[in-house]
């Protein structure tokens, strides 16, 4: 299928799902504090866009910069783990161990430490997803058919070039596909902690118009998220398809 | 002096399991000998011991007199699998030995035009000719297979080491593959050393076919093939070929019959 053909299934799709939502609440006379129309949600956020568009952009920088620390420190990890047997025995367990812990739990203690406000937001956005990060950079490596090497070894070639030559490359596709999972759970980190301590983002707008009883704008807030998700995935899997193509032939060509 | 000599050597793995026992080979410089004998008889690891990738338990491996793995002798390796790499094109593939050879990696930077040249010359005496800029995926088995022994002889290695370079084509592709292996080898006459299970292969190509036994692999048989080169593949179909063919299937035969006649007392 052609990318302008999946694009408008995508669409369909999107524009499907809130047109059931829309009948529903309309024909069943679902009331707006139980569950909002999309359109309510959507008209919920109008008079209010200034302060949107603040909260938003708060929750966006915050996201990325956590998850670029993830990023920087799942691919040291992740080397870490996919090239030395003896790092990967000692730091597996650790960071499994640490994965389970809900980063939900750790929000008031990073807050303890760092006060309330966009530190904690991300620092959580960082936790939630250097994981994955982590887990794919060191797959990729560990992955790489060891004829390869053996190929530049024989050549005479140093241990760094087998390492950009044959290890980088072929643990791209692993990196990219880690990224659009990352930069999802980063986005979650993020709004966990601004629910729960913050004064600014849209985890913080949806917890006080639900203090106020609005629900059509933590619908809306839900909605803002859901975009900008979207975006960033989409940002992540362009770059993907143009940088490890090679990698996802049979859907491309 | 041989070019490759081993002396009694022996490789056991780390698990304990003794992959080859005894070895003594002597392999003249410009020689195309091949290895047969059953699967799991240590052809591969010997290969791999020469080329220096696993140091001897025991014995001794040398090239030109000096221990393998610290000689500055070129090697060109294909294996079964064309191990090429698909972020690559073609050429891009195959000239990938350029950029890391220490013999050549600076010319290579600094000029590499007739690099180049030599790679599409080489692509041509294959018949790969008008893919250098193809993707790896593009290109079928037996078309990867032949950049991969592009690959393996665009530094102009001294020695070629071919661990079953062919055994995962079609029939007729394989043919093919030998008649462009042998055009290859007598064009540059490189040192050869073929791992493969397919005798008429063996015979074909090469001048001198050791015959190993296996668990723990050792050289079992020499046996000298003697035709002209270059070899039609006419000849194949003649007696004095078959004749060579089934002196040393009976060999690996016997080889054989021993082994699963000791799991049928065990069965």
């Amino acid at each position: 299928m052609s990318l302008r053909k999946d694009t408008l299934v995508a669409a369909l799709a999107v524009v499907g799902l809130f047109a059931l939502w829309e009948a529903s609440v309309r024909l069943f006379g679902i009331p707006p504090f139980v569950l909002p129309s999309p359109s309510q949600a959507v008209l919920s956020l109008v008079p209010v866009w200034g302060v949107v568009v603040g909260h938003a952009w708060q929750t966006l920088w915050t996201t990325l910069a956590g998850f670029g620390l993830a990023v920087a420190t799942g691919v040291l990890l992740g080397a870490a783990v996919g090239t030395s047997r003896p790092l990967n025995l000692a730091l597996y367990p650790l960071l499994v161990g640490f994965n389970s812990v809900p980063k939900a739990a750790l929000v008031p203690v990073l807050v303890l430490w760092f006060g309330i406000g966009t530190v904690p937001a991300i620092l959580t956005a960082f936790l939630i997803s250097f994981f994955p990060i982590v887990v794919n950079v060191a797959t990729g490596l560990a992955a790489v058919p060891p004829e390869l090497r053996e190929v530049l070894r024989v050549l005479g070639s140093s241990r760094l070039e087998a390492f950009t030559r044959v290890s980088i490359p072929f643990s791209m596709p692993y990196f990219f596909a880690s990224l659009k999972v990352a930069i999802t759970l980063a986005f979650v980190g993020a709004v966990i902690s601004e629910i729960a301590a913050s004064q600014k983002g849209i985890g913080y707008m949806m917890t006080s118009a639900s203090s106020q009883f609005n629900v059509p704008l933590v619908f809306g807030g839900l909605l803002v998220i859901a975009a900008m998700g979207i975006l960033l995935y989409a940002v992540f899997a362009l770059l993907e398809r143009r940088l490890v193509g090679w990698a996802y032939r049979n859907q491309s060509a | 002096m041989p070019f490759i000599e081993l002396r009694n050597v022996s490789l056991r793995y780390d698990n304990g399991y003794l992959a080859v026992e005894g070895i003594n080979l002597s392999i003249e410089e410009g020689e195309f000998v091949a290895l047969v004998g059953p699967s799991g008889c240590g052809k591969s690891t010997l290969l791999r011991v020469i080329s220096g990738l696993r140091p001897p338990s025991t014995g001794k491996a040398t090239v030109r007199g000096q221990p393998v793995g610290g000689t500055p002798v070129s090697i060109g390796m294909a294996f079964q699998n064309p191990t090429l790499m698909p972020w690559r094109t073609v050429l891009q593939n195959i000239l990938l030995p350029l950029e890391v050879s220490p013999k050549h990696k600076h010319h290579y930077r600094q000029n590499p035009k007739p690099y180049v040249e030599a790679a599409r010359e080489l692509m041509a005496s294959v018949g790969l000719s008008g893919f250098e800029n193809a993707h790896v995926w593009e290109l079928s088995g037996g078309m990867q297979q032949r950049a991969s022994l592009c690959r393996a002889l665009i530094h102009q290695p001294e020695i070629l080491m071919l661990d079953e370079p062919f055994s995962a084509l079609d029939a007729f592709t394989r043919e093919e593959l030998w008649q462009a292996m042998q055009v290859l080898y007598l064009n540059r006459r490189p040192t050869v050393i073929l791992v493969t299970h397919d005798l008429r292969e063996a015979v074909y190509l090469s001048d001198t076919i050791y015959t190993m036994s296996s668990r723990p692999g050792r050289i079992a048989h020499m046996r000298k093939v003697g035709f002209a080169r270059p070899r039609a593949l006419e000849l194949t179909y003649q007696d004095e070929f078959a004749h060579i063919v089934r002196e040393l299937r009976e060999q690996i035969g016997g080889m054989r019959s021993q082994i699963t006649g000791l799991k049928g007392v065990g069965a």
